[in-house]
């Protein structure tokens, strides 16, 4: 971190880099009012900002409507198959490591098709940035079920309901030991920038789910708690080392009671001692696995970093083994190679 | 065999006989050290000098039940005095370690052919096992041949008796007591493998001691007790001059991607899950991390094929190794490669098909699976190794190919040239040809799918790279920007533009030779692991004055440019395939030549003597 940090200052200076820059040539596709645009916006603000030289920038996509954001952002791209983007950018980011690599994908994409490797490059903790817009939706092929769409409903392929219980992207991580994971919203865009940069800087798999908004096929699917009114009431800002209280009038906290979490009225013989303090450096999955399965209405729907840890990193370990290969044995021979092992000559 | 002399042998009472080459098999319970023995008898003979071609056989299962048919696991070697390209069309001596060895393999065993024993394992149980009613080594059946029954574990025994080594670790040492025995039929040092023993088990001494007992026991035996009234001889071989080294196919297939790696001046990044018959190559490459190779074993085939790809993306020589029902896995991302016209190698070490088919037994029958098996107008260049030390050149033509033409190559290996061995000539790092990477740098007119005027191939322009930020990926291209375009007359001009790059790699492969004269009566042509049998059986049809050549394929995609030329100088044209004729549909197809098949799919090579039989019946 502390290298990049270093790093950042020196080139910083001759950066300059602004918001312009990472914007491409190409026209913008997205239906009006969709929420990758915002996501987009967000983006192309927050990466000036990371100190990173533009041409070090990969963004890697699998198929969907989230799939097309890499035409968008003027850095190098690949627009990969459904739901392979992780393994292309296991090869770029193992390959080589100091290239800023992100993996942008959805929840079809990521879960469905693509569920085996999103286990598997999260398992590894690949030092890359996995962004998941979740629109509880099928978008690009207009309209079915996705894994974590509600139970019961009606889409093109499911016209009397479905029966797929969905899952929660983020347990899924958790459960996979990333190191870094988090949530934001669309609508919330000082929130999604403040995210977006500390999965940047997080040296390991940073885990983004970020609630988008599908205005065609599943429109409001998160008004019940995104839209301003209901935000402060229905939502909690997760911050480390802070009690949880959420609420308009910050009148509201979680604790624990028993094993399970519970929301109290605070005042009422409750006093903020009692409440469940954030720790996104808890060695254990279980407060951040709780605290990602909090849903409306019986919970605040959690949004910002659950977990972050520091674990070596594929890439380097990968790296590592090379260099020290390399200091052992010194670099290959190539003559050396062929003729090992038992040789005989023929005069 | 052709016996060249025989003489009295002065030190013990039998003859020895001097034959030009032998052919032995060694077969028994797979766990009882099969290829082992077999490994060390082939080394023994390369290291003496004879040519030597081998064919391991094991089966699927890690372990099938003691003594049981399947479980059986066997290693041919044919070894000679003269140049050979095959493990030879049937064994002079079979060593049948146990009832069910004899059962499965002695059919192929030639008409008076040797059949060394193990009389003690040929008990009750064990002959039921195999299907036997009665005892083969009792009950006469066996008067056709050469039989010497030996009670090989109680020799064993009593011949490790003072080591101080449980029942059963000394039992294991029996292979190489039996292997002891057939380096006294046939001549050969004990010294090689003496040598393999000490370096090997030297963090255990009492083993060492018991398979150096074990070797020499089994060789004194054969010499003290007069078991064979005939050894053999076989004199070295004529090798031009070099360094030598055996090599089995997918030792040399690692190699010759490691010697372009080296050439290319280019990290090599393997991508691939295990699978049979690859696997090995996994092993290899992962051991040699100090040529900055980077091996990832993927969660599974799709996920190796697409680091393979994204390695490429940024640079590096991304390859991915596998047999056909990886591929099967991989077609989509193969595409993907395809439409991003990225240098991706894919090797296929095909085995027995379809499906999960016979994994541990040869074919060839993935052909059209690498020249079609994607959607839409799919193109993608194809190499193929002839020979296990063959691997080491076409694995390296294509990466040449891939990066030259910037798009992926297929290197169609087979589990025979995988597992089999050979002598090879050594080549000099010096005589190795460079392999030209140009990334492209300069930002000004950059394109990212601009056109090289000779070979039609894009720029490699990597991340990292100031001023050549793009955007790639499996959408159809607009010629020259490569922007994603749905335009209709870009989307024929850029399929046919895809096509007439891979045609145009004809212009840059060498023409194909034809063994014997350029034009007559019957062309018989192969392609891959065929060239071994293919090439010895015309030889000797040559020498019987029929009017008959081979050309040998190890260019698929394109074809090499005086193909359809050759083609048409002779009256009749035969394709041998280990399969239903694939490459005998796309020479029909392409070229429009009545082409018949000789077509095999029992998951073994072709024998010399059978191809004969075809040649003849054609001519």
């Amino acid at each position: 971190m502390s290298d990049q940090d270093n790093q950042g200052q020196k080139v910083s200076a001759a950066l300059q880099l602004r918001r312009q820059d990472f914007v491409s040539d190409q026209e913008v596709r997205w239906c009006p009012g969709c929420g990758d645009y915002s996501i987009l916006a967000q983006t192309q603000k927050t990466l000036p900002e990371l100190n990173i030289p533009r041409e070090n920038f990969v963004f890697v996509s699998g198929i969907g409507c989230s799939s097309r954001f890499p035409y968008y952002v003027n850095t190098y791209g690949f627009h990969g198959i459904h739901g392979r983007a992780p393994t292309l950018a296991t090869g770029i980011k193992a390959s080589r490591p100091e290239l800023s690599v992100w993996v942008i994908t959805g929840d079809g994409d990521a879960l469905s098709i693509g569920g085996n490797h999103f286990m598997h490059t999260i398992r590894r903790n690949l030092d890359i940035n996995i962004i998941l817009f979740n629109n509880r939706i099928y978008g690009l092929t207009k309209g079915q079920y996705s894994p974590t769409s509600e139970f019961g409903k009606k889409t093109k392929s499911t016209p009397i309901g479905s029966i797929d219980y969905p899952i929660n992207p983020l347990c899924i991580a958790i459960s996979n030991e990333a190191t870094f994971v988090a949530r934001s919203i669309d609508v919330d865009v000082k929130h999604l920038s403040s995210v977006l940069t500390q999965a940047a800087q997080h040296k390991g798999v940073s885990f983004v789910e970020v609630f988008q908004n599908c205005n065609i096929y599943n429109d409001g699917a998160f008004k019940h708690f995104a839209k301003r009114e209901f935000r402060d009431d229905r939502t909690i800002s997760l911050e480390h080392g802070k009690p949880l209280i959420f609420g308009k009038n910050r009148d509201k906290g979680i604790r624990m009671n028993g094993l399970n979490l519970e929301v109290v009225d605070l005042g009422n013989g409750v006093s903020e001692s009692e409440l469940l303090v954030h720790d996104v450096y808890s060695p254990e999955p279980h407060l951040a696995n709780m605290l990602a399965r909090m849903d409306y209405p019986d919970f605040p729907v959690p949004i910002g970093l659950f977990r972050s840890l520091a674990k070596p990193t594929y890439d380097e370990l990968m790296e590592a083994q090379i260099q020290d290969a390399i200091s052992r044995r010194g670099k290959g021979d190539l003559e050396k190679l062929l003729n090992a092992g038992d040789v005989w000559v023929v005069e | 065999m052709p016996v060249i002399t025989t003489e009295k042998d002065g030190k013990s009472n039998s003859n020895i006989v001097e034959v030009e080459t032998a052919t032995i098999r060694f077969a028994g319970d797979s766990g009882d050290g099969i290829q082992l023995t077999g490994t060390q008898f082939t080394n023994t003979s390369a290291f003496f000098g004879n040519d030597i071609s081998t064919l391991p056989d094991f089966p699927a299962e890690i372990r099938a039940p003691a003594g049981s048919l399947p479980g059986v696991s066997g290693f041919q070697i044919n070894f000679s005095s003269r140049d050979i390209r095959t493990p030879g069309d049937q064994p002079n001596a079979l060593v049948a370690m146990n009832p069910a060895a004899l059962k499965v393999h002695l059919s192929d065993l030639k008409s008076g052919g040797i059949i060394i024993a193990n009389s003690d394992s040929f008990g009750r149980l064990n002959l039921r096992k195999a299907g036997y009613k009665t005892n083969p080594l009792e009950d006469g059946t066996l008067g056709s041949y050469r039989l010497i029954p030996i009670p090989l574990t109680e020799l064993n025994s009593s011949a490790l008796k003072d080591v101080d080594l449980p029942k059963k670790d000394a039992d294991r040492c029996k292979n190489f007591f039996a292997l002891g025995i057939t380096y006294w039929l046939y001549e050969r040092s004990l010294e090689p493998t003496l040598g393999w023993i000490k370096t090997k088990f030297k963090k255990n001494q009492k083993i060492l001691e018991a398979n150096t007992l074990a070797l020499r026991a089994g060789y004194n035996y054969a010499d003290t007790i007069e078991l064979f009234t005939t050894h053999y001889r076989v004199r070295t071989a004529e090798l031009s001059p070099g360094r030598y080294r055996n090599i089995t196919g997918n030792e040399a297939t690692a190699f010759g991607f490691i010697a372009a790696s080296q050439m290319a001046k280019r990290p090599l990044f393997y991508a691939s899950y295990p699978i049979t018959p690859a696997s090995d190559i996994l092993h290899e490459l992962s051991q040699h991390k100090n040529f900055g190779i980077r091996t990832f074993q993927a969660e599974d085939e799709i996920a190796a094929i697409g680091a393979a790809i994204g390695a490429s993306f940024a640079g590096h020589l991304g390859l991915t190794g596998t047999s056909g029902p990886g591929v099967s896995l991989k077609s989509e991302a193969i595409g993907l490669a395809v439409m991003t016209e990225l240098p991706v190698v894919v090797a296929n070490i095909q085995r027995g098909g379809p499906s999960t088919g016979l994994p541990t037994k040869t074919e060839q029958a993935d052909l059209l699976q690498a020249m079609f098996g994607r959607n839409g107008e799919c193109p993608a260049a194809i190499v193929a190794p002839d020979t296990p030390a063959g691997c080491f050149s076409m694995a390296f033509e294509a990466f040449r190919l891939a990066i030259q033409f910037m798009t992926p190559v297929f290197f169609l290996s087979d589990g025979y040239l995988a597992n089999g061995a050979e002598p090879w000539k050594i080549p000099l790092v010096k005589d190795l040809p460079n392999i030209a990477v140009d990334f492209r740098t300069d930002p000004e007119g950059f394109q990212p799918y601009l056109r090289d005027e000779k070979t039609l191939s894009r720029p490699w322009a990597i991340p990292g790279t100031p001023g050549l930020e793009h955007r790639i990926g499996g959408l159809e291209k607009q010629h020259l920007t490569g922007d994603v375009s749905y335009n209709s007359e870009n989307h024929d001009f850029m399929v046919r533009l895809r096509a007439e790059k891979i045609r145009k790699i004809a212009n840059f492969i060498p023409d194909v030779e034809v063994f014997g004269e350029s034009e007559g009566e019957l062309l018989v042509v192969g392609w891959g692991s065929t060239y071994g049998a293919i090439t010895s059986a015309v030889e000797s049809m040559q020498e019987e004055g029929i009017s008959v050549s081979s050309i040998h394929l190890r260019y698929l995609n394109p074809f090499p440019r005086n193909l359809g030329d050759i083609l048409s100088r002779f009256r009749k044209v035969l394709v041998p395939e280990l399969n239903l004729g694939q490459l005998l549909m796309v020479l029909r197809a392409r070229y429009l030549v009545d082409a018949v098949g000789f077509n095999k799919v029992r998951g073994l090579p072709f024998k010399i003597s059978e191809l004969k039989v075809k040649i003849r019946e054609l001519v």
